[in-house]
C-alpha cells in the first residue's frame, strides 16, 4: 500500500511538473495581456508532433529535442504575429472565438499532416529502464528525468521572473499594464516575448511527455482544461500559484483515481465502491477547484478577481 | 469587455425590438414552410436535419439570454444539452416516455447544476468566468463518460422517441419537427418577455455598469444567477429534442467543442438580439454541413472562417450584413 502510494505520488508530481510548464505560459499570457487563449493546448500537441517528426528524421531523441525548440519559437512567433497580436484590445468573447477557431484549424491541420493514427517517440537509451527507489520499489528513469527537467525549468523561470529586467517588466505588466506602457516600455514587444516563451514551454511539455504517451490529436484537449483549472486555482498571473496549483491538481487527480475507490471500500460494498469511485475520480479536480474558488474567488495567489 | 456588447442607442430601441420580432416571425414562417417543401422535393431527410437546426436554435437563443443580455460568456453550456439528452435516456429506460416529464426532469437537473456552478462562477468575472464555466462543463462531461450504465463514452441508443400527451413521436419526423418549432416559438416569446421585463432591464443595466446598478439598490449577483439558471434550463429543452432527433445520447453532446459552437452561433447571428442567434444557429450548421459536403477537412475551413470573422468583422453576421447594407434599419 505504501509502495503504491509512493509510486502514484511520483506519477502525480511528474504530471504536475508538466502541467506547470503549460500553465506557466498560460498564466503569464492571461495575467499580463488579459487574453484568453484556448489554443494553448494545441501548442502542447504541436510540441509532441514536432519532436516525433524530428526524432524520426534524425533517429535521435536529443536531436529531436534540440530541433524542436527553434521550431517552437517559430510557431509561437507566427501565431502571435498573425492572430494574437490583433486580439489584445478585443473583448474576451472575440478572443474565445478566434482562439477556438485556431484549435479547430490546428487539430484538423495536424490530422492532415501527420494522419490520424497515433505516433510514438522512442525513449533515449540513457534514460530507459528503471532505478530502485527503496526496497523492491522501481521507478522509470525517464519519469524521474522529466521531473528533474521540469523543476529545472521552473527554477529558471523563477529566477527570470524575480531577478531579471524582463522578469521585472513581466511582474509590472501583470500588475498594471497601462503604467508600464506609459513609462516607455514597448508593450507589444513584451507581449510577443511572453507569448512566445509560453508557447515554447507548452511545446517543451509536449515534447517531454511524447516518449511516455502516444502522440495523437486529442492530447491537447484534456490537458488544456486541466491547465485552466491550475491557472484558476493558482491565481491568474502568478507563477508561484501555477506551480503549486499544478502540483495540487496533478497529485489529487492521480491519487484520487487510485485511492478513491480503495477508501470508498471502507464505507461501501466493493462493487458500489468501484462504481462510485470511477465516477467521482475524474470530477475530483473540479470539486477541488470549486472549493478553493468558493473560499478565494481570485485563486490562491491571485491579486485580481 | 462590455464595450462590444453595448446596447443600441436608447431612442432607437423600440423600433429595433419590433424589427427583431418581425425578423423572428419571418424565420418562423420559413421554418414552418420547410417540411412541405422538403416533401415536395422528395427529400424528407431534410426534416430530420431541420429538427437539429431548430434544437440548436433554442440552445443558442438561451445562451444569448446570458451572453448577450448579461455579458456572461458561459463556455459550459453544452452540459445543459447533455442533461436534456440524458433525461430522455434515463427516464425512457424506466419506461417514462412522456415528453413533458422528460423536459421537466431535464429542467430540474439543469436548475440545480446551474444554481451551484453559477453561484461559484459568478463570484468571478472576465477570463475567470469563462474558464470556470468551461471546467464545470467538463466536469459534467466526465460524469457522463463514467456513467457506464448508460454506455459511458460509447453512448446509449434509444429504441423509441418520447410521446406527447400519449402521441408517440417514434417514426414521425414531421411531428417532431413541428413540436420543436412550437417549442422554439414559445421559448422565443418567453425570452422576449424576459428581456423586456423589469428583470431584463436590470440584467442589461448590470451588463452596462454593475457598480452603478448596485448603488441604485439592485444586487447584481441575484439577477445574474437567476438569468444563468433560466438559460441553463432552456438549453436543456434543446437537449431533450436532440436526444429524440438522433435517438441516441452520448457525452459527445456535452464536449467543450459543442459549448464553443453554441457561442459561435450566438456571435454569428448577433449578440443580444435573440432572433439573431436563431439565424446564427441555422447559418453555423448550414456552414458545417456545406463545408462537410465540400471537403473531408472542412474543419480547417470552419476554423479559418472563425478566425477571419473575428479579425475582420467583430460584430458577427449582422455586423457583416449591416456593413454590406443588406439589413440596414431592419434589425
Amino acid at each position: 500500500m505504501m509502495n503504491l502510494f509512493i509510486l502514484q505520488l511520483l506519477n502525480g508530481v511528474q504530471l504536475g511538473v508538466l502541467l506547470f510548464l503549460i500553465a506557466a505560459g498560460l498564466t503569464l499570457v492571461f495575467g499580463i495581456m488579459d487574453v484568453i487563449n484556448l489554443a494553448h493546448g494545441v501548442l502542447y500537441m504541436v510540441g509532441a508532433y514536432l519532436i516525433a517528426t524530428f526524432a524520426a528524421v534524425t533517429g535521435s531523441f536529443w536531436w529531436g529535442l534540440l530541433l524542436m525548440l527553434p521550431a517552437a519559437v517559430a510557431v509561437g512567433l507566427v501565431i502571435e504575429f498573425l492572430v494574437m497580436r490583433r486580439l489584445y484590445a478585443r473583448s474576451h468573447l472575440d478572443q474565445v472565438l478566434a482562439t477556438f477557431g485556431l484549435v479547430i484549424m490546428a487539430n484538423e491541420a495536424v490530422k492532415m499532416i501527420w494522419g490520424t493514427s497515433p505516433l510514438s517517440v522512442p525513449m533515449p537509451d540513457i534514460l530507459s529502464g528503471s532505478v530502485p527507489l527503496m526496497g523492491p520499489l522501481q521507478y522509470p528513469v525517464y519519469r524521474i528525468a522529466v521531473i528533474v527537467a521540469g523543476l529545472a525549468v521552473a527554477l529558471g523561470l523563477f529566477v527570470m521572473v524575480n531577478y531579471t529586467r524582463v522578469g521585472m517588466l513581466l511582474r509590472a505588466g501583470a500588475t498594471n499594464r497601462s503604467t508600464v506602457s506609459a513609462l516607455g516600455v514597448d508593450i507589444n514587444r513584451l507581449f510577443a516575448i511572453v507569448f512566445t516563451l509560453g508557447a515554447v514551454l507548452a511545446c517543451l511539455a509536449g515534447a517531454l511527455v511524447a516518449p511516455v504517451l502516444s502522440v495523437d490529436t486529442g492530447m491537447g484537449e484534456s490537458v488544456l482544461i486541466l491547465t485552466f483549472v491550475v491557472v484558476v486555482i493558482g491565481g491568474i498571473g502568478s507563477i508561484k500559484g501555477a506551480f503549486l496549483g499544478a502540483l495540487l491538481v496533478a497529485v489529487v487527480d492521480t491519487l484520487g483515481g487510485v485511492f478513491g475507490p480503495i477508501l470508498l471500500r471502507e464505507v461501501l460494498d466493493p462493487s458500489a465502491a468501484s462504481q462510485v469511485g470511477r465516477m467521482l475520480a475524474p470530477m475530483l479536480v473540479y470539486i477541488l477547484m470549486a472549493v478553493i474558488l468558493f473560499a478565494k474567488p481570485a485563486g490562491l495567489f491571485g491579486s485580481r478577481a | 469587455m462590455t464595450e462590444t456588447l453595448t446596447a443600441p442607442a436608447a431612442g432607437r430601441a423600440p423600433r429595433r425590438i419590433a424589427g427583431r420580432v418581425k425578423a423572428a416571425a419571418c424565420l418562423f414562417v420559413l421554418f414552418a414552410l420547410m417540411p412541405p417543401l422538403a416533401a415536395a422535393l422528395d427529400d424528407p431527410f431534410w426534416i430530420l436535419i431541420g429538427t437539429r437546426f431548430l434544437a440548436y436554435a433554442i440552445a443558442a437563443m438561451a445562451l444569448d439570454l446570458i451572453l448577450g443580455y448579461g455579458a456572461m460568456v458561459s463556455f459550459g453550456h453544452a452540459a445543459y444539452l447533455g442533461f436534456g439528452t440524458y433525461a430522455v435516456a434515463i427516464l425512457s429506460s424506466y419506461g417514462i416516455h412522456d415528453l413533458s416529464l422528460q423536459i421537466l426532469a431535464g429542467i430540474a437537473v439543469s436548475a440545480l447544476f446551474a444554481l451551484v456552478t453559477g453561484a461559484i462562477s459568478l463570484r468571478t468575472r472576465g477570463v475567470y468566468f469563462i474558464m470556470i464555466t468551461l471546467a464545470f462543463g467538463q466536469m459534467a462531461f466526465f460524469f457522463f463518460i463514467s456513467l457506464s450504465a448508460y454506455g459511458g463514452d460509447d453512448g446509449y441508443g434509444l429504441t423509441q422517441r418520447s410521446s406527447l400527451f400519449g402521441f408517440d413521436l417514434t417514426g414521425r419526423d414531421g411531428a417532431l419537427y413541428y413540436v420543436t418549432l412550437a417549442l422554439l416559438i414559445g421559448l422565443f416569446a418567453l425570452c422576449h418577455r424576459i428581456v423586456n421585463s423589469r428583470f431584463g432591464r436590470v440584467l442589461t443595466g448590470i451588463r452596462e455598469n454593475p457598480v452603478r446598478m448596485e448603488a441604485v439598490g439592485f444586487a447584481p449577483f441575484r439577477y445574474q444567477l437567476t438569468a444563468f439558471i433560466i438559460s441553463g434550463c432552456i438549453t436543456s429543452i434543446a437537449g431533450v429534442i436532440l436526444a429524440n432527433q438522433a435517438q441516441f445520447v452520448s457525452p459527445a453532446f456535452m464536449s467543450w467543442h459543442r459549448s464553443g459552437e453554441l457561442i459561435v452561433m450566438v456571435v454569428l447571428g448577433g449578440v443580444g438580439t435573440l432572433a439573431g442567434p436563431i439565424a446564427g444557429a441555422v447559418a453555423a450548421l448550414t456552414l458545417e454541413e456545406g463545408l462537410g459536403a465540400l471537403s473531408e477537412h472542412w474543419k480547417l475551413f470552419f476554423g479559418l472562417f472563425l478566425v477571419l470573422m473575428v479579425l475582420f468583422s467583430p460584430r458577427g453576421l449582422t455586423g457583416l450584413l449591416e456593413k454590406t447594407g443588406l439589413m440596414r434599419g431592419k434589425s
